[in-house]
Formats: structure tokens, sequence, C-alpha cells
């Protein structure tokens, strides 16, 4: 029981990371219809950057804003000059730039920072908090998460900024109607996706080590979770991450090992779509003939 | 100098030509209607004096070249365009709609005002204001669709197709708020139209429109009066 | 017609020339650049001309690849003979996963494909299934020897066969792409309520394509494993689909010389990039690969296509 328990939560801390990348991934798809395959990679080299900030001296909350700052002004370049010149390619040629993306700060940042993993600190105490049951850190993780995840509600329900962003994702020719600068509201809404992904980031890294390749297999899960919660719906994409980390966690301990815990991921992606193809909070679009 | 002049417009989508060569202008505080049947160029023209799509020639507003400016600077000076299909922002409030109208203004305290004073041309957009406007009626999303653009507190008001979709005495009640914005605040429109009768109605001032040309022009008693216009579009 | 027909005759003749001028290196490379048109071309089928996006094809190229190295290591089948069988594993293996991924549209089958492209290497190396597969550390095959007194050396008849099986698998292509099914595939991808309307049985031709698409990668995959003598689960990983796709992108969605365009993309490209750079030669791809996206967004065979029409309206104008 005590296992079991342990597993659980320690899947919510994880789960809490898929939710972060998740609804980075859903708000770039509200946007754009697009999914940015790139997303892991940008968090990880943020963290990378947050790395290099301790190692030059810095407090480690200072560092951890100052790579969010980062993060979201990494968001917007590539948004403005990655992703904007090819806005009207066909999908697929977008797909392949967002690889390429993917490809290039995957090979980038192993060229800078060789690919010898290294640790990534907490900066949560060592001791446990809750006993036996969750470390400091998972708990720390957890609350980080719910904390950024409140702030971005708020920002899109109670701002001006946040609304003309729901706009612009929604429609944009009616935002330009009523005045909405869509572009560099994409350039906005790519710039929080990234802010948050370096957050994510920065609270896995402890966890799985910093190392080039850290975030392939939480991509993954992020992207199960934002389809098993509905691709459309950051609060589907929230509750799918953690009933994700959760999963992963108690299924990989007690039932099929850990060695096939992304074929986990598979199964439930390919199950979720085929029983509800527009996940379990997602709108079911009804297409007009 | 003409509040709003549009001088040679060619317009295409694609490889298609729609415009080919239309101009007009409207004096300040009038309501001028553009008539034509469907695919006309009506929704074409309207759309390409907001910049929605590329165009030839030269569209004048207050005497200033607008044509080739983006939409969202054209929107900043003081033209508001109720589109075609209404665009209603359906996943928002009828509220956050409304708001959405005014993004552009600074005036806090006057967007409120011009709240309540909306509500009050309109009590049923008051009723549904939290409710989700893609559950609103055709008529309701009609009523929304201009809202926000008056919410803008526009010079100009450009309307498609208002009375789409509306029971005929809707429309008589909508027309009559228009007529009322109109002599009370000043607010210039140009109205697109598919019904002719009710169009002349409202409007000083008409164009008929034929595949992308203006085949006829004047005030709107004179259209009324005109042969060809009254056995095609008006019925009689 | 007539001018194709001559480009292709003057094609094959250089091809068959080639393994005689090159080295067996370049050979061996060549006859890589074959067997990746193949798989290019089940690729394109699927999403080229179907509209269906798979990002988990290298998947089925490590099935065929696993079904040769299996069949000829542990069995003593001849290579020759496992080549069918890698076909018709694909095809049954494609079909089934083309049937519960018929309910899915666009971006949720590429991430069902995703997740097929990612999971397969960890079942590869699933320790339960080692003795059959080798586990991490795979399994290697000999190279095949040429019938007898052929004058040939083994790459050169490698390359042979590679180029007969090639040819074949094109030409069939081609038949199946302008009949009725190709017809279908792509009234489906452009406007599946209408085709639907129209009598097409969207479900079989999509389930279908999926399944002939597998079984064109899975030989390509059988091909490749005979060529490069090794199979292990690391060479198969979610990189490999992703380079498949951006080969058909590259080379040209929907079409059929596309296949080729892509194929020479992704055996040479990166080693020019790893001559430009050693220390991130992905980059440097990377960096390709968003130049041609930015420069060709229809892929090579597109802009061939272009410029040809150019060409001939110039040639008619004068």
């Amino acid at each position: 029981m005590d296992a079991f328990l342990h597993q659980v939560l320690a899947g919510l801390a994880t789960g809490g990371i898929y939710a972060s990348l998740a609804l980075a991934l859903v708000m770039i798809y509200q946007a754009t219809h697009l999914v940015n395959f790139a997303q892991g990679e940008m968090a990880m080299f943020t963290t990378y950057l947050a790395w290099s900030l301790l190692n030059a001296g810095l407090p480690y909350w200072l560092a951890f804003f100052l790579t969010v700052l980062l993060g979201f002004v990494l968001g917007v370049l590539i948004e403005r000059v990655v992703i904007r010149p090819v806005e009207n390619a066909p999908v697929l040629a977008v797909v392949v730039v967002f690889i390429a993306l993917l490809v290039i700060l995957n090979s980038v940042t192993g060229w800078i920072y060789t690919y010898t993993i290294k640790p990534f600190p907490s900066p949560f105490p060592k001791e446990p908090l809750f006993g036996k049951y969750m470390s400091s850190h998972e708990a720390g993780a957890i609350g980080v998460t719910l904390v950024v995840l409140l702030l971005l509600y708020a920002f899109f329900r109670f701002t001006p900024l946040g609304l003309a962003l729901r706009a612009a994702a929604q429609n944009p020719e009616s935002a330009r109607l009523v005045g909405i600068r869509v572009g560099w509201m994409l350039a906005l809404g790519w710039g929080l996706a990234a802010a948050i992904g370096a957050v994510a980031g920065m609270m896995v890294a402890p966890i799985v080590y910093l190392d080039p390749n850290m975030m392939g297999g939480v991509l993954l899960y992020a992207f199960a979770a934002a389809l098993v919660g509905g691709i459309d719906s950051p609060m589907g994409a929230v509750i799918g991450g953690f009933l994700v980390g959760v999963l992963e966690n108690v299924l990989g301990a007690f039932v099929i090992g850990n060695e096939l815990k992304l074929a986990v991921a598979l199964v439930l992606i390919i199950g979720v779509l085929v029983v509800k193809p527009s996940g379990f909070f997602g709108k079911v679009h009804v297409t007009r003939v | 100098m003409a509040f709003l002049e549009a001088a040679a417009l060619h317009a295409s989508y694609g490889q298609t030509q729609v415009l080919h060569g239309i101009s007009f202008a409207m004096e300040e505080g009038t309501i001028t209607t553009l008539l034509g049947a469907n695919g006309a160029g009506k929704t074409t023209t309207l759309r390409a004096l907001c910049g929605m799509v590329r165009t030839e020639g030269e569209v004048r507003f207050g005497g200033v070249r607008i044509d080739g400016r983006a939409t969202e600077d054209i929107v900043r000076l003081g033209i508001a365009h109720a589109p075609d299909g209404r665009g209603t922002f359906v996943n928002l409030s009828t509220e956050e709609n409304l708001r959405l109208g005014a993004y552009v203004r600074r005036d806090r305290d006057l967007v409120e005002q011009d709240l309540e004073r909306i509500y009050g041309y309109f009590p049923r957009l008051r009723e549904r204001r939290e409710q989700q406007a893609g559950t609103l009626s055709g008529g309701e999303q009609q009523m929304l669709a201009v809202s926000r653009a008056l919410m803008l507190r526009p010079k100009l008001m450009l309307l498609d197709e208002p009375s789409f979709g509306l029971a005929p005495l809707l429309v008589r009640e909508l027309f009559a708020i228009l007529r009322a914005i109109n002599q009370r605040e000043q607010v210039s429109m140009l109205l697109v139209e598919q019904n002719a009768a009710m169009a002349l109605d409202l409007a000083d001032h008409a164009y008929l429109i034929e595949t992308g040309r203006v085949v006829l022009a004047g005030s709107s008693t004179e259209l009324k009066k005109n042969d060809a216009v009254r056995r095609s579009y008006l019925g009689y | 017609m007539k001018r194709n027909l001559l480009l292709i005759i003057v094609l094959l003749v250089v091809a068959s020339a080639l393994p005689f001028v090159l080295s067996n290196y370049r050979t061996f490379q060549a006859t890589l650049v074959m067997v990746y048109a193949i798989a290019l071309l089940g690729l394109n089928m699927l999403t080229g001309y179907n509209g269906q996006i798979s990002l988990g094809h290298g998947a089925f190229y490590a099935i065929g690849a696993y079904c040769t190295a299996i069949l000829m290591d542990r069995f003593g089948v001849p290579y020759w003979a496992t080549l069918p069988v890698a076909g018709a594993v694909c095809l049954a293996a494609g079909f089934l996963f083309g049937l519960p991924a018929l309910r899915l549209e666009g971006l949720y089958l590429a991430l069902a494909t995703f997740a097929l492209g990612v999971s397969l290497p960890q079942l590869l190396k699933y320790h339960h299934l080692e003795k059959v597969t080798g586990g991490v550390q795979g399994i290697v095959i000999a190279k095949p020897e040429p019938p007898l007194g052929l004058p040939l050396n083994p790459d050169q008849w490698l390359y042979f066969f590679t180029l007969a099986v090639a040819l074949a698998m094109f030409a069939l292509a081609w038949n199946l792409l302008r009949g009725r099914i190709g017809r279908a595939m792509v009234a489906i991808r452009d406007q599946h309520i209408a085709a639907e309307a129209m009598g097409v049985n969207n479900a079989l031709v999509k389930s279908l394509t999926f399944g002939v698409s597998a079984m064109y990668t899975g030989v390509a995959g059988a091909l490749g494993a005979i060529a490069i003598q090794f199979v292990a689960p690391d060479s198969f990983n979610i990189f490999l689909s992703i380079v498949f796709l951006v080969g058909i992108v590259i080379g040209g969605l929907g079409s059929i010389s596309g296949a080729i365009y892509g194929a020479l993309f992704i055996q040479f490209v990166p080693n020019i990039a790893d001559e430009i750079s050693k220390a991130a030669p992905w980059a440097i791809f990377g960096v390709f690969m968003i130049g041609f996206v930015y420069l060709m967004p229809t892929g090579v065979a597109g802009a061939v296509r272009m410029a040809l029409a150019r060409l001939s309206r110039n040639a008619e104008n004068r």
C-alpha cells in the first residue's frame, strides 16, 4: 500500500510536469492548429541556459526567473523568425520545420554542453516532506506547476491581453476586425508556451538529470496527456497530464516493468483515440458538408 | 473631399477577378447601401475597404489613403466592420465579444458607459451577457455583431448583410436602431444588402453593383423609382 | 508521354552502368538510395496521395528488416525469399494498424504513429523477446553472393538485385496510383466526405493504403538489412521515421519522382552536413531542411515541375 501511494504521489509530481508541457502544446495548437514537435527541445535548451546561469554563481530563484524570461524571448524569436515565414506553407512542410527546430536545438545543445549527463539542483530541501511518500522536490514541483497554471488561468480569464490572445487564437480574422495585432499575439502565445516549457524543464531536470535527450520521453507523455484531455482543451491537458503521470508510474512499477513504459503511452494514445477521439474534455467537431 | 471614397477598385481571389473597377463615395453622417445579387462583389468591396483582400485602386478615408494598410491599422482609424457571417467569437461570452469591440480604445470609463448603452438598445444581449456567444440564435448573433462594431465608437460602420437570416420583424427592429444610432451618434454607415427593399428604406444613397461593377448610383428615392431596380430587385 | 519514356530509358542505362564505374562503397551508397526510394514511395503513397500522416514508418522498415534478419539467421532462408515474407508481414501489420487508425485524422494519426515509431525500439530491446530479436546487440547476417556464373562482385550483384526489385515496385505503384484505387486515394485526401458520398469505401481504401504503404517500406527495410548486413533496435528509432517524413516532403509529396529526390537527400545530405560540422551535424541537417522548405515548399519534384513548365512556356512563346 505504501509503495502504491508513493508511486501515485511521484506520479502526480511528474504528472504536473507533463501537464505543463501539455498545456504549452495545447496553447500553440489552439492558436495555430499545429503541434509544436520542438516543445520538448525548447524546454531542454532553456534548462541548459539555467544550468549556465547557476554555474556562473547566480542564486537559484534569480536564475529561475531569468530563465523563464529567456525562454519567453526564445519562444517569441522562434515564432517571428522561423515559423512566420512558413505560415502559409502546406501543413507537412511546417511539420518539417518543427522537426528541423527539434533537431537543431538538440544538436546545438549537445555541441555546446556535450552529452555528458549533468546533475541539476532542486531549490527544495533534501529532507522528505511527507515522510516516505514524497520527496520535497516532488511536492515542490507540484506546487510550482499549480502556481504556473493558476497564473496562466488568471491571465487568460481576467486580463484584456489574455482575452485578446484567446480571440486571436480562435478567430484571427475577427480579431483583426477589432484591431488585435494577430501576428504579435501568436508570438506572445509562443513566448508563453516556451516560458511554461522552461519551468517544466527546470522541474524535471533534478529527477531525470540534465542531458540533451532528456525531454524525448517527457514530450511523448505530454502528447498523450494533451490527447487524452482533448487537444483543444487547456483544462483537459492539465488533468490529462496528472493522469498520465500517475498511470505511467503505477503501471511501470506494478504491471509492465519500466522497460515498456513508452509502449504504455502508445497503447494509451491509440486506445483513447479509438474510443474517444476528441479526448475527455475536448469538443466534438461537427463537420458541415 | 468626401468622407469615404473608393476609386477604381480591382480585387481578385487567386485567379478569379471579382471587382472590375468599383468607384463610389459617401458623405459623413449618411447611410449608404451597396445593392446587388449574390456574387456581385458587395462583400468583396467591404473587405477591400478593410484591407482584408488585396486590391488595386485607391481608398481614401477622410482624405487619407488607407488602401494597402493592415486591417488592424484601419480599425484604429475608426472603421468598424460587422462582417459576412457575423464573425462571432463563438467560444467567448457575449460580454467578452462586446469588450473586444473596444479593444483599441483607451478610455475605460466611456467603454463601460457604451456597454450599458448597447445593452439599452439590445436588452436581449444583456440577458445573455455571460452566455457563450456560439449558443446565441442567429438574430442575437447579428445584434452582437452590430453591437461589437458599435463598441469601437466608430466614425464609419461597415455592415455586411445585417438582415441575413433574420425574420422581417427583427430586421425592421434592427434597422430602426441603426437609423437611431446614425442620427443620435453621427455614425456613418455603409451597408451591403441583398434585401433591397429594406435597405433602400434605411439608406440615404445607394449603389447597384453587378458582376463587380457599379451600374447605377443615386439617392435611395431615385433607385426605388428606377424601373430596372424595381423589376429585378424589388419584385414589382 | 514519349518524352517521359525516353527519360526513363536513359536513366535505366545510366543506372545500369553505375556499378561498373563507381567504387564498391559508392555502389553500396547507390543501393541504399534505391532502398530509401522504395521506403519513401511507400510513405508517399500514404501521406502524399492519401493524406494520412505517418510519423512511424520507421517501425515498418524495422519490421521488414527484422523479418529478413530472423529468417536468414535463425531459419536459414535465402535472402531473396525473405522479401515476400517481409512484404506480407508488413502488409498485414499496416492494414491492422490502419483499421483503428481510420477514425483518426491528421494530427491524431500523426501522434498515434509517432508513438508507434518511438516504442518499437523499446519492444525490440525487450529482454523477454531477446532470443528472437537478439536484444540490444541485434543480428548480423551474411552478405549474399551473386548467383553462379555472373562476373559481378557481391556489392554489384546486390545493386542490380535491388534495382530490379525497385523497378518492379515503382512500376506496380505507378499502375496502382493511375488506376481507380489511386484516384480513390486522392479523392479521400482532398474531399473525403464527397468521396464517401460518391461510393468510395473510405474505410477499406484507407486501411488498404496503410497496408500497401507499410508493405513497401517493409520490403525496403528487408533490402536495407541485406545491404547493411546488420539489424539492431537503435538503428530504427524515431529519427528514422522523422527522416522518412522529411524525405518525402523535401522530395515532393504526391509524386513518384519525389521518392527518388527524397532518397538522394536523406542519403547524401547528412554526409555533407557531417563534413561541414563534425560537432553538430544534425544541426546543419536541420538548417538544410528549413532551407529546402523555405525555397521549395512543394518539394524538389514540385520545383522541377514548375521549372519545366516555365521552360516549355518560354519555348512556346518564341
